[in-house]
This record gives C-alpha cells, sequence and structure tokens, in this order.
C-alpha cells in the first residue's frame, strides 16, 4: 500500500511502485480532472503539482509521489489557482477542454514563481502543454489577466 | 397503432400531471425519427416516449435538450441558446441536457460538416417560440385578458395594463394542454438578448474545475479496462498469440480478440483486459502475437508519393467540373504555366485518446458511454451490428475531448461492444498515444497538377486543377471515368471569372485506413488552388488581392471577403523591407473564410507576423464563439503546414506520438485578429471548418512575397525557407 496526500487528503492506494502517478489518481483514487494524453511528458494534460511544482504524472512513479504534497485541478482551491479559474472563464479560453486542467496547472505555478509575467515567460512556461483546439492566444491573455486580478 | 387517433387539443403536448412534476413537454414523438421543426412535434401515447425539447417543471424548473456532441465548438451554448431566446429564458437559469442518439430525438444528433447551427437555427427558434406562445395564451385565458397585452420576460408572463405575473412554472400544466403553434412568430433579430451576442459557454466553469465528464471518466461499478493490441502493417491478419506472460501479469484478468470496424477496413486485435488500465497496458506489452502481413509490408511512403507524380502524368482523369474550352485556351494562350503540389498525411490527434465504456448486460442490453460525434448512428448502427433492439440501447454522450473528424468513425466503440459481449462486464478500452497516431484513420494527402493561362495583358483565361488522390472510403475498386465530390471539393466553387475551365480527377489506391478531417479535403486543396492563383498573378504581374479582385466582377460573398481582408490587413499600405503579405480565401461545402497573412524573413526562416482572418456567416449566434473557432482553425492549419504529418514505411505508420508527430505549441502560435462579416443577411453558413483551409495558402503565399521562394509541397520547415 502506498499512501498519498492529495489535495490534503490522504489515500491508501495498492498501486505497485513504477504506476505512473497519473493512474493513481484517476482509476484508483478517482480524481479525473488530470488528464490523460500521451504517456510520455509530451502534452501536458496530465500535469499536476507535488510539493508545488509542476510535473507530468503520466511519466511520475506513483512511489516518488509517496509522502509529498499532491495538488490536482480539483484541490486547485487558493488564491492564485481561483485567480487564474476566474480569468480562464472571463476569456472563455477552453473549447474541447480535455487540456485545460494542464493548461490551469501550468499557468498556476507559473503566477507563483513569477506574478507578472512577460509573453515570453508565457512561452517558456507553457510550452509543455499541448492544446489541439489552438486556444493559446486566450491562455496568454488569460495568465495577463489573472496576473493583474491576484 | 393508429396515428390518426391523437385528440387534436392535445395533439403536439402530453401532459405529465401525477407522473411526475413535468408538467410541459415539447418534443418529438419516438417514431418520429425527425427532422426537429414544428410540424413534427407531437403528442405521444407514452410520456417517457416523447423526446423532449423543452421541459418545464411546476416548480419552474427549465430544461433545454442539446442534440449536438460538444467537441469544443460550443453547441452546449449554441443550441440551447436557439430555444432560450424564443422562449424568453436565461441560459444561466436553465438546465442543459445532453441527448444519447435516441431516435426519439430526431436524426440529426451529430456533430460533423459545420452543420449544427446549420441544420438547427430556424427549427429550434421555432420550438422555442411555439412553447412561448403557448405559455402565453395560458396566462391571458387565466386572466381574461387579449393574450396582445401580455409579454414574456425571464421565464415569466407579464400582463402589461395590471402588471400582473405568472412564472411558467405556474403556467406550464394549463399550457401543455393548448395546441401546438404551427407557425409561431419568431422575434425580431433586434430584439434578441442572446443570439448575435458574445456569450459564455455553460460548459466552461465544468472545464476549468476538473468536473467536466469527458468519454475517458466515465465509471460504472464493476467495470475492467482494455489495451488492445492491433496489427502494426495495415490490412495485416491476427495468426496466433501466445497470452502466457501476459496473463501472469498482476491484476490481468482476461485476453481476447475483438474486431476493429472501420467501414472497409476491418481487423482483428488482442485485447488484455485488467483490474487496471495500468495493468492492462503491462499485460499487453507481455504479449506474442503473430501476424500474417500478407505483403502489405511493401507500402512506403517514399514509393507512394512517386506513384502519385506517376499517376499525375499518365493518366488524364476524369472531369469534375467543364465550362468554355480549357484545352484550346490553354493550347493557344500567349502565357501559360504550370506547377504541382504536394501534401502530407496527417493525424486527428485529439488529446483525449479514442475510448469507449461498454455494459452488455442480461436481456440482450447494451449501455455505451463515450466521447462521439455521432451518437444518433451509434443508436441505430450498432442496433443492427449486434443485433440488439434499438429500445434496449442507451447511449451517453459525454463531452468530447476533441473531435477534428476523427470521432464521426465508431471503430473504437466496436471494440469495446465486443469485449463486454465477451465478458459480461462493463469494460472501457483506452488506445494509448501510440494507437492513436500508428493506426490512424488519417486525413489522406492530395496531389493537384495544375495548369493556368492568361491573355497577354495578364487576364485570367484558362483554368486546370487535377487532384490525384484516394477516396475517403478507402476502396481499391473505382469507376475511373468518374470523379469523386469530396476527393475534389471546392475546386470548382471558387467565384473567380474565368473563361475556360477544367477540373479533373484521377483516382489512386491507398492501403491505409483514411478518414475526414476538420474541414475535409478543402484543408489541402484549398493550398495547392490559391497558391496557384498567387502565380497567375505573379505572371500578371499583380498582387494578389487586385488579382483576385479583378476576377471578380459580380457581387459575391468571395469579393465580399477579400474587401474585407483588404480593409482589416491595410493591404495598400507599404510593408517593411523583407516582409512580405499573402492572401487566400476558399468556398466549400461548410461555408467561407479567408486570410490576409504578413511575414518577415528571419535568419534561414520566417515569422508570422500578423494574421488577418475573416469569416463569412451572414447570421452568428455567438461571435465569440467564431473567434474561438477561427483561432483554433488557424492553430490547426498552421500545423498541418509546417509539422512532420504522418508518413510510412515497411506497411506501418512511422511516427508514434507527439515527440515525432508535433503539435503547434503556444510558442510558434502567432496571434489570430478575427473579423466576421454579418452582412450576408439571412444566410446561415458554418463556423467551425472554414478557418482551415485558406491558412496554408495565405501562408504561402505570403513567404513567395517576402522570400521569392515558391512552396508547392507541404509540410516545410518554417525555420528553413530557404
Amino acid at each position: 500500500m502506498i499512501q498519498l496526500n492529495i489535495n490534503n487528503k490522504v489515500y491508501e492506494v495498492d498501486a505497485s511502485a513504477e504506476m505512473p502517478l497519473l493512474w493513481a489518481i484517476r482509476d484508483l483514487v478517482g480524481l479525473t480532472g488530470t488528464k490523460f494524453g500521451c504517456g510520455m511528458a509530451q502534452c501536458g494534460a496530465c500535469t499536476v503539482h507535488v510539493d508545488g511544482t509542476p510535473v507530468r504524472s503520466c511519466s511520475f512513479p506513483v512511489a516518488a509521489a509517496a509522502g509529498k504534497k499532491i495538488t490536482t485541478i480539483e484541490g486547485m482551491t487558493e488564491k492564485i489557482g481561483e485567480a487564474v479559474k476566474k480569468a480562464w472563464i472571463e476569456l472563455q479560453v477552453p473549447q474541447c477542454g480535455y487540456c485545460q486542467s494542464g493548461q490551469i496547472m501550468s499557468a498556476t505555478a507559473l503566477l507563483k514563481s513569477k506574478p507578472h509575467p512577460t509573453d515570453a515567460d508565457i512561452d517558456a512556461a507553457m510550452q509543455g502543454n499541448l492544446c489541439r483546439c489552438g486556444t493559446y492566444q486566450r491562455i496568454r491573455s488569460a495568465i495577463h489577466r489573472a496576473a493583474e486580478m491576484i | 397503432m393508429n396515428n390518426n387517433n391523437s385528440n387534436i387539443d392535445r395533439r403536439n403536448f402530453i401532459r405529465l400531471t401525477g407522473i411526475t412534476s413535468t408538467a410541459f413537454i415539447l418534443g418529438l414523438s419516438a417514431k418520429a425519427n425527425a427532422l426537429v421543426t414544428v410540424e413534427n412535434l407531437s403528442a405521444a401515447a407514452d410520456p417517457f416516449e416523447l423526446g423532449a425539447y423543452i421541459m418545464i417543471n411546476k416548480n419552474g424548473e427549465i430544461t433545454l435538450f442539446n442534440s449536438k456532441p460538444e467537441i469544443g465548438q460550443g453547441t452546449f451554448q449554441s443550441i440551447p441558446a436557439l430555444m432560450a431566446e424564443e422562449l424568453e429564458v436565461s441560459l444561466d437559469n436553465v438546465i442543459i441536457k445532453q441527448t444519447g442518439g435516441e431516435k426519439k430525438y430526431g436524426f440529426m444528433q451529430f456533430a460533423g460538416g459545420s452543420m449544427s447551427i446549420r441544420s438547427e437555427y430556424h427549427n429550434l427558434r421555432k420550438v422555442g417560440a411555439a412553447a412561448r406562445e403557448m405559455l402565453l395564451k395560458a396566462a391571458s385565458t387565466q386572466w381574461n385578458v387579449p393574450v396582445t397585452e401580455c409579454y414574456a420576460s425571464e421565464a415569466t408572463i407579464i400582463h402589461r395594463p395590471s402588471g400582473k405575473k405568472l412564472g411558467y412554472g405556474e403556467l406550464a400544466e394549463a399550457a401543455s394542454k393548448l395546441e401546438v403553434p404551427k407557425s409561431p412568430t419568431l422575434k425580431d433579430p433586434k430584439d434578441f438578448k442572446i443570439l448575435g451576442k458574445p456569450s459564455a459557454r455553460p460548459d466552461i466553469p465544468l472545464k476549468v474545475n476538473g468536473t467536466a465528464q469527458f468519454g475517458i471518466d466515465a465509471k460504472v461499478p464493476g467495470m475492467v479496462y482494455a489495451s488492445i493490441e492491433r496489427c502494426p502493417v495495415f490490412y495485416s491478419k491476427l495468426v496466433s498469440f501466445d497470452a502466457t506472460a501476459a496473463k501472469k501479469v498482476k491484476g490481468v484478468i482476461a485476453v481476447e480478440t475483438c474486431e476493429r470496424i472501420h467501414e472497409i477496413y476491418k481487423t482483428t486485435g488482442v485485447a488484455v483486459i485488467a483490474e487496471t488500465y495500468w495493468a492492462a497496458v503491462q499485460g499487453r506489452k507481455a504479449l506474442i502475437v503473430k501476424w500474417d502481413n500478407d505483403g502489405h509490408e511493401t507500402f512506403n511512403s517514399k514509393d507512394f508519393e512517386q506513384s502519385l507524380r506517376d499517376a499525375a502524368k499518365k493518366e488524364t482523369g476524369a472531369v469534375a467540373h467543364q465550362q468554355g474550352d480549357f484545352d484550346h485556351a490553354f493550347t493557344t494562350a500567349p502565357i501559360k504555366l504550370e506547377a504541382f503540389y504536394e501534401t502530407p498525411v496527417v493525424s486527428h490527434s485529439p488529446i483525449e485518446p479514442m475510448n469507449c465504456l461498454a455494459s452488455y448486460t442480461e436481456g440482450n442490453k447494451l449501455e455505451i458511454w463515450t466521447s462521439t460525434q455521432v451518437p444518433g448512428s451509434l443508436v441505430t448502427d450498432f442496433a443492427k451490428e449486434y443485433n440488439i433492439p434499438e429500445a434496449n440501447m442507451k447511449v451517453h454522450t459525454l463531452f468530447n475531448g476533441g473531435g477534428f473528424g476523427r470521432r464521426l468513425y465508431p471503430d473504437y466503440v466496436h471494440e469495446a461492444v465486443q469485449l463486454t459481449k465477451k465478458l459480461r462486464k462493463p469494460v472501457k478500452t483506452i488506445w494509448t498515444r501510440e494507437d492513436d497516431t500508428q493506426q490512424g484513420p488519417f486525413r489522406p494527402m492530395t496531389y493537384s497538377a495544375m495548369k493556368g493561362a492568361l491573355t497577354a495583358d495578364g487576364k485570367a483565361l484558362a483554368f486546370q486543377h487535377k487532384v490525384i488522390a484516394p477516396t475517403l472510403d478507402m476502396k481499391k475498386d473505382y469507376d475511373k471515368s468518374k470523379s469523386d465530390e469530396t476527393m475534389t471539393e471546392g475546386i470548382s466553387e471558387q467565384k473567380y471569372e474565368i473563361e475556360h475551365m477544367k477540373n479533373l480527377y484521377v483516382h489512386h489506391y491507398m492501403p491505409a485506413p483514411l478518414a475526414a478531417w476538420r474541414a475535409v479535403t478543402s484543408t489541402t486543396l484549398a493550398f495547392s488552388h490559391e497558391c496557384f492563383i498567387d502565380e497567375m498573378a505573379f505572371a500578371a504581374k499583380k498582387d494578389g488581392m487586385t488579382f483576385r479582385l479583378g476576377m471578380l466582377t459580380k457581387e459575391s460573398d468571395t469579393k465580399n471577403v477579400l474587401n474585407k481582408l483588404k480593409e482589416v490587413s491595410n493591404w495598400d499600405k507599404p510593408l517593411p523591407a523583407g516582409w512580405g503579405r499573402g492572401v487566400a480565401q476558399y468556398e466549400f461545402f461548410a461555408g467561407q473564410g479567408g486570410y490576409v497573412i504578413e511575414v518577415s524573413k528571419k535568419g534561414l526562416g520566417i515569422k508570422i507576423e500578423k494574421v488577418y482572418a475573416v469569416i463569412d456567416l451572414g447570421t452568428v449566434v455567438n461571435p465569440d464563439m467564431v473567434r474561438a473557432q477561427v483561432e483554433g482553425a488557424a492553430t490547426m492549419a498552421l500545423t498541418a503546414a509546417t509539422k512532420n504529418g504522418i508518413t510510412f514505411d515497411k506497411g506501418k505508420t512511422v511516427q508514434s506520438n507527439y515527440h515525432n508527430n508535433p503539435l503547434v505549441r503556444i510558442n510558434e502560435m502567432p496571434k489570430v485578429e478575427v473579423h466576421i462579416l454579418t452582412n450576408g443577411g439571412p444566410k446561415i453558413k458554418g463556423v467551425g471548418e472554414p478557418g482551415l483551409p485558406p491558412f496554408a495558402p495565405a501562408l504561402c503565399n505570403a513567404i513567395f512575397a517576402a522570400t521569392g521562394k515558391r512552396i508547392r509541397r507541404l509540410p516545410f520547415d518554417i525555420n528553413k525557407i530557404v
């Protein structure tokens, strides 16, 4: 059994050590806001925070997350996360919406380290998150908008 | 049953008093399988058989039903908005429910072809207006006042002189007893509160807090997971498999075969079923499978592309469209030019991989939870295929994590249905990204042999577009005397006034799974068509805009689109040194759009400086959503023009995941400035697709203007133009 602290709640999961954190979160814990996209850290749909750092949970062994503080989209309720979600709604960012949990997790991490990011900062922080619908220009605007709100 | 026994007074309405709290339902009958028109709304003996579009409870709760799958294009807002506008309710105060392909909701339950608003704009407004008129009549009868003294506002009927009010919930039961007006009066567009205004989408809050349910998120008790090994070489056959090691993987429950049915492309795969998805994937890796390639391993892109070029030279092709006398005009023209254009095979690559949860239970019952663009045909086609009564089928249409045409094809649903039938357990299949990238179906390439001729003073005289491509139905046998409408899409619909024209189609078989892709064949044909028009402009010593407008003396939407582009892009204003601008437009089944793109030289490559887009709509439902669709279409078009695409070797797909089949990322995407043309009057055009086709040719025409380099093959490396 592996103990996981997800969104300030402790879960015991029966998983092999090498199972990616993504599948433990989705299938064993039952939180489905974190998405599967590629399985090799290429698309960012599975982004969660581990001890405050954004990681690609599809390529992060569940054993490595034991004892650490994991935050998923469902637990993104502090001030910066709320501002990001509000900006995302205000600028109507999502289309299909599937990649957006990951986008929001990356954007929140960016704003935590850089409260007023430039376009270049956004490019650097967000280029690991693919969006097939092409919402990039709204993501950029929404990050600037969230920065204003914080 | 006799359909003529329905009472005229309640012919189109059903009362549910005493059954539930529902008091008013306006909908289609189970037998209808028809268009949702006011004329088709009818009563049913069994209220549960009525496909409700509007439902009002006694407590005032209002539910609107959306029959178009939400794939990112915004139907979760735009479709209910059509009814809400006429019903005089705010979308903030209604419940929106997605229909599940039930026959009682009519046969238009799909998302494709940029059709949703085009097919429902008038019909659903009438449904809303009919309900409003019945509620008005119920109130005026109760107050004993003329109906003309009453009006509807925010789910309430108000008596203007006295200020008396009754909520829709209070009126629902009385209204349900009235006759449905056959031709209700629609609102004057100047009074619209929702339609035509930028409106927030009700699905967006769910999509930013992780609660939106996509197909992949579906779960039921006792559910198991499957990962399927499919033939790596297209069309190869399963010979045998050894599951000994797979079954030893912890969590693996069973190993079964299942068929992937993609139209005529049918292959058998080996599924590993396990308690968790991860265990199923591990088990699959331990499978030993033997395939019979049967010669299919010889298929490769290099030889195949050469065969397309050879076919272009050898074969005359079937006539798709003809006017004037092209051959004579071309032969005798003073200025003539020829060029050959090539495009790639591409994948849909929605970020949500294909998946399906299916549960087959006792009594020949089947329940499906999935992301699909075609819930309607899932019910009818699967009932037939698996011999299940339609009444025993239930489809849950969940949010699609991207469609782009991929989810028009239910091959992934077939696999899940076969597995649940074998296991008698709910089975959820999830394709890996590698499955999605390598198995297709793919958008095929088109190759184009272009010919054009000009008069001595630079006027367009003759034009020929010869398309070399397979057909989307993948069939090998093809009557070569016939053209194919889909594979020559749009090339004969352009409004340019050219006297002599002959468009041709050469069928060329391709042994791979194929499919429609957002904006279908227009995504490749617009590139060759509109770049070649630019080549003719250059030969005529004119810029692309002047040359095009010179061929448009009659009024047309094309002319309006180009004039608008000219205006918003300041076309006549000189650009800085090293910059170039290009224009392109394309009219096709889905609608019409155009771009002016400005680029500058940057090192060995180019930088996209400005993107101006114009989409011609006539009537617009949600302008903000239109802009979003065009922004997205431009992004998808940039990926298709400048990223790897799909290639084949030894009968297999070379690419496997996003690292070698990349998509444009945020740092590579310029801002798109979208302008919506709405001066087309009552016309209704599609939104989802028209932003795609003209992007690549506008970009390549701009690159030619900046660098003198004519790009005739996609994809190209934007960082290495010279």
